[in-house]
């Protein structure tokens, strides 16, 4: 058994044995229940250093969008020198480490695909190196050509027309967590061995494909880990062995975290669950008299600095996908222990309090899991802070747990990963929405007119029937389904082959879990679209062709958002039908087919590529974000819509249901006493029914029409409010997505 | 059983009483106050009829949001106006552990019979009484509602022999219930109430426009603008209990 003296005190003994990291946590961490009294205010260093990043921040804004980039470097562990927040305050920096050699620079990453590398640089007005050019077309091909030389004419056609929308071919696939605190648990080395070790034992006997790939994946993860400690070093720091205090554990698995968003360009880059393995470090160096709670708070806010400046280049069709330059960098906290023990320490505590310290901020994407049963002082604090910052969202641990354990995270928006354990095949959402109007309309296209679907008979009477359109939507989506999963598939074989994230991949298990993660959009306006078809009478629209362009739906019909069975079966049977159609197909490597309710914020893209529905929602208006209720639906307040939500079964969106609600300050209570309690009762009830996520933004129409009229305001620069499965700022967002969250229902009395 | 008759229902009330509240609005008023956010419930004949067994119904899929305060509070309209159906939903209701708040601005309030008995009845299924007190000069209310309000006063002082746990509420209107000789003399009656657990000041707002012009009426105070915060500060101060 492995003894170091960075260890003393530590107790346990199976995480000595192997790499087990929740082992650790388990045996060592302290379960606080008391109140926020005593956390400390941010200190000199943490205000200087904050401001000069603010500062920098706005100089981005300024500049469109970008403050500088990286035209002649190919991004890797040590491609760049050292970086600071600011050369002249760098020994401010508690936790230090850039992506590349300067605050906010984006750094040039062309594995996922040149084109849109050299698209990000030409956007900003940069000009791409014509050396690199030729490398990455002539000499060493990337993920997006290996996706495109496979395509079929029908992916290719589902994509153009966007039924299946936001596949990551052009750049990395992301939802990877690996386990940053091993690095800082067990240090580098005892992680080589261990996949030296793997290595060896990988490929007795036939070498089939899966055995030779295997082999050739480890070896690449044992090469990132050398690199890693490569990249420590030039920042002056040796991480052969464990983080002996609470500096470096913050400072090693950060280094992790680092090497992972300097070779990869996810969708999503999430930290991880790291607060309550932080504390036990932390507490260890209060208890010892070497850690003053003062710089305890100050390691935790330095950082979360960290991570509200990860970056990435973008090109503007992506933006419009994931408007406001997010990267979820998702930090989890709180939750259940399998034991029955809440898992809040005192540092989850300190992680929500970088929201006073530093002010509100859409990332780090903040995420409680959270359960009816943990402390009252605790979810009490996280709701005085939701209420103050809008910058929180929830997930319901008591669902979470049962599926992953109590050492998972959340890797995406919504999305639960077991961290060290597990990846996912992420995979972008197919439009199910539109796929009601190809089936009405034999599969072709209200919008281009192109026959993308099988050619399957259209309607042809004047009113639809219920019976009839249910026939033809289930066939209409068991061909999406199949296009669909098998576009996903090639793509993730592409991204094995040539973007392998070999940094996140040293830090999870060999033998890893793989889920499959699929998506749906349109998900309220099929449902109501359905319902106004079975409980009203829908008459198509039809232009001088026949074809089907819009729809006059009389009479009334239950709406989803309602507390309304008879619109929420619907919505549980579309939830079923589609994971169930899933399920039936090959999916790469294996990988357990998932599926989420989940748009953010490209619900107002897709809606643009969608026609009129028989729900009453016209042609190119936003659909509805995730799985929230259509606009204006919703007639029997914040409850009743809830309540919808919660029927639901998770089991069915392993990846997901996300829920966004805005709240006035006024309907919430009448003090900020009376607010807290409501929200708490809020999520207790919500959670408790068994609903997975909900975003909370507290603040009135008012203030975001003020705020997209005045974004020059200084109170407006933080302005944080979430949207489908992230945080963003709202001067961050398009006008056109500002629109659309000020339409959207805001709860409040009348 | 007898049915009500039902404006509308809310299922998120977080300031209609204490905690979180399913709210019904029922259907009628006698009260045709100026400054109305729900005009649309004044008319008695419309509304849907509901039992008092659907209502319990509906109440009880919010109950896992109450947490240890919230739950039902009837709105309106005026819920006195259907004593009948409100006793039978409260009655129900307290069979469920349910608790119960009225919102009202006791308009059908009288000793007369067979009202007093009825009222006698329904306060014993009834946790709080949220009672609006539109004026307490007479004559302010009568120009505000129509009706001069003395009854409403008669009903403070006999829930307070009834011991029924009340809250005061007083809707601050610049230039018409906005005069501090009013507001302290609404104070020393409360004063004189030993069961007013809260007096609030509701400041006035003219979100209910809308409501008035989508019905074709003229909003009679059209030209007064809500409260500034410092007369809301001093409405609080003066009555504060």
């Amino acid at each position: 058994m492995r003894e170091f003296n960075q260890w003393s005190g530590f107790k346990g003994k199976k995480w000595k044995l192997e790499i087990n990291t929740r082992d650790f946590i388990q045996n060592n961490y302290t379960p606080y229940d008391g109140d926020e009294a005593f956390l400390a205010g941010p200190t000199e260093a943490t205000s200087k250093l904050w401001g000069k990043l603010q500062k920098l921040q706005k100089e981005e804004r300024a500049k469109g969008g970008v403050l500088d980039m990286d035209t002649d470097i190919v991004s890797s562990l040590t491609s760049h020198k050292p970086g600071y927040i600011d050369e002249d305050m760098k020994e401010l920096e508690q936790i230090v480490g850039l992506q590349t050699d300067k605050p906010l620079k984006r750094a040039f990453m062309p594995f996922g695909g040149i084109k849109m590398a050299e698209e990000a640089l030409t956007t900003y007005g940069y000009t791409p190196n014509p050396e690199l050019h030729k490398i990455f077309t002539d000499y060493h091909k990337t993920h997006n050509q290996g996706v495109y030389d496979a395509y079929t004419p029908e992916m290719r056609a589902a994509r153009k027309n966007k039924i299946i929308t936001g596949l990551p071919d052009t750049y990395g696939r992301g939802r990877i967590v690996g386990d940053y605190r091993r690095v800082a648990l067990y240090g580098i080395d005892i992680l080589i061995e261990g996949k030296k070790n793997d290595f060896s034992n990988c490929g007795e006997g036939t070498m089939s494909e899966d055995v030779i790939r295997l082999r050739e994946e480890i070896t690449m993860q044992i090469n990132a880990l050398y690199g890693i400690k490569e990249m420590a070093k030039l920042y002056g720091f040796d991480i052969s062995e464990p983080a002996k205090n609470a500096k470096e554990a913050c400072q090693w698995l950060y280094f992790g975290y680092l090497a992972a968003i300097k070779t990869q360009n996810g969708a999503a880059m999430s930290i991880g669950r790291i607060s309550t393995f932080l504390d036990i470090y932390i507490q260890r160096d209060l208890d010892n008299g070497i850690l003053t709670e003062v710089e305890a708070q100050e390691l935790v806010d330095h950082l979360v600095m960290k991570l509200r400046m990860v970056k990435f280049a973008r090109i503007p069709s992506y933006n419009e996908l994931f408007s406001g330059d997010p990267v979820w960098a998702t930090l989890s906290i709180a939750g259940k222990g399998l034991d029955g023990r809440s898992m809040v320490t005192k540092s989850d505590f300190r992680f929500l309090h970088t929201l006073e310290n530093m002010g509100p901020s859409p990332e780090p994407n903040l995420t409680v899991l959270y359960s009816s049963k943990l402390p009252e002082t605790f979810r009490r604090y996280a709701s005085s802070i939701s209420i103050r910052t809008s910058s929180i969202q929830y997930e319901n641990d008591d669902v979470m747990r049962p599926e992953w354990g109590d050492d998972y995270a959340i890797c995406c928006c919504v999305s639960a990963t077991q961290i060290g354990k597990e990846m996912q095949f992420f995979g972008a959402r197919a439009n199910l929405a539109k796929c009601l109007l190809y089936a009405i309309n034999g599969g072709v296209d209200a919008k281009t007119r192109v026959q993308v679907g099988p050619k399957y008979n259209a309607i042809t009477s004047e009113y639809l029937d219920y019976d009839e359109v249910m026939e033809k939507y289930d066939a209409m989506m068991e061909w999406l389904v199949d296009v669909y999963v098998n576009t996903l598939n090639l793509i993730h074989y592409m991204h094995d082959k040539y973007y392998y994230e070999a940094a996140e991949m040293a830090l999870i298990d060999t033998d890893v879990r793989r889920t499959f993660a699929t998506g749906i959009a349109g998900f309220s306006h099929v449902v109501d679209s359905l319902s106004a078809i079975k409980y009203a009478k829908v008459k198509t629209i039809r232009d001088e062709s026949g074809f089907v362009v819009d729809f006059e739906t009389t009479g009334e019909f239950p709406k989803y958002g309602n507390d309304d069975d008879r619109a929420d079966d619907i919505a549980v049977w579309l939830l079923g039908t589609f994971i169930e159609k899933i399920k039936k197909r090959h999916t790469y490597r294996n990988s357990e087919p998932t599926t989420s309710i989940l748009t953010i914020t490209s619900n107002v893209v897709y809606g643009k590529a969608t026609a009129a529905l028989p729900d009453g929602r016209k042609a190119g208006a936003p659909l509805a974000p995730g799985a929230n209720p259509s606009y204006g639906a919703e007639q029997n307040g914040l409850l009743a819509s809830l309540n919808s939500l919660t029927k639901l079964p998770y089991e069915w969106a392993l990846d997901g249901i996300s829920n966004t609600q805005t709240i006035s300050p006024d309907t919430l209570g009448h003090d900020e006493g009376e607010r807290v309690t409501n929200l708490v009762n809020v999520l207790d009830g919500y959670f408790d029914k068994g609903a997975h996520h909900l975003n909370v933004n507290v603040f009135g129409t008012e203030k975001l029409i003020d705020c997209m009229e005045h974004p020059e305001k200084e109170e407006y620069a933080n302005f944080t409010i979430r949207v489908s499965g992230y945080a963003v700022k709202f001067i961050d967002l398009t006008r056109e997505q500002q629109l659309d969250v000020i339409s959207r229902t805001c709860h409040k009395s009348m | 059983m007898t049915k009500g008759k039902i404006h509308s229902f809310e299922s998120f009330g977080a300031t209609d009483g204490p905690g979180i509240r399913f709210v019904v609005f029922v259907q009628g008023c006698n009260f045709r106050c100026k400054y109305c956010h729900n005009p649309d419930t004044w008319g008695r004949d419309k509304g849907m009829e509901v039992t008092a067994d659907a209502v319990i119904e509906k109440a009880l899929r919010y109950r896992a949001y109450w947490g240890k305060d919230g739950g039902i509070t009837v709105s309106g309209g005026e819920p006195l106006l259907q004593i009948d159906f409100l006793t039978e939903l409260f009655k129900k209701a307290k069979e469920n552990g349910i608790n119960t708040t009225i919102d009202t601005a006791g308009e059908p309030f009288t000793f007369d019979e067979p009202f007093i008995s009825k009222f006698d009845e329904l306060m014993k299924y009834t946790d709080l009484v949220m009672l609006d007190i539109k004026s307490i000069n007479p004559k302010t209310h009568k120009l505000l509602t129509g009706f001069d309000g003395q009854n409403v006063l008669e009903m403070a002082k006999y829930l307070d022999k009834l011991n029924v746990p009340v809250w005061i509420r007083h809707v601050l209107v610049p230039t018409v219930t906005d005069f501090d000789e009013d507001l302290e003399k609404l104070s020393e009656f409360i004063k004189t109430l030993n069961n007013v657990k809260k007096a609030e000041i509701l400041p006035y707002h003219t979100m209910g426009i809308y409501k008035w012009e989508a019905l074709g009426y003229t909003y009679p105070l059209k030209d007064i603008d809500p409260p500034t915060e410092d007369r809301i500060e001093n409405a609080k101060n003066k009555i504060k209990i």
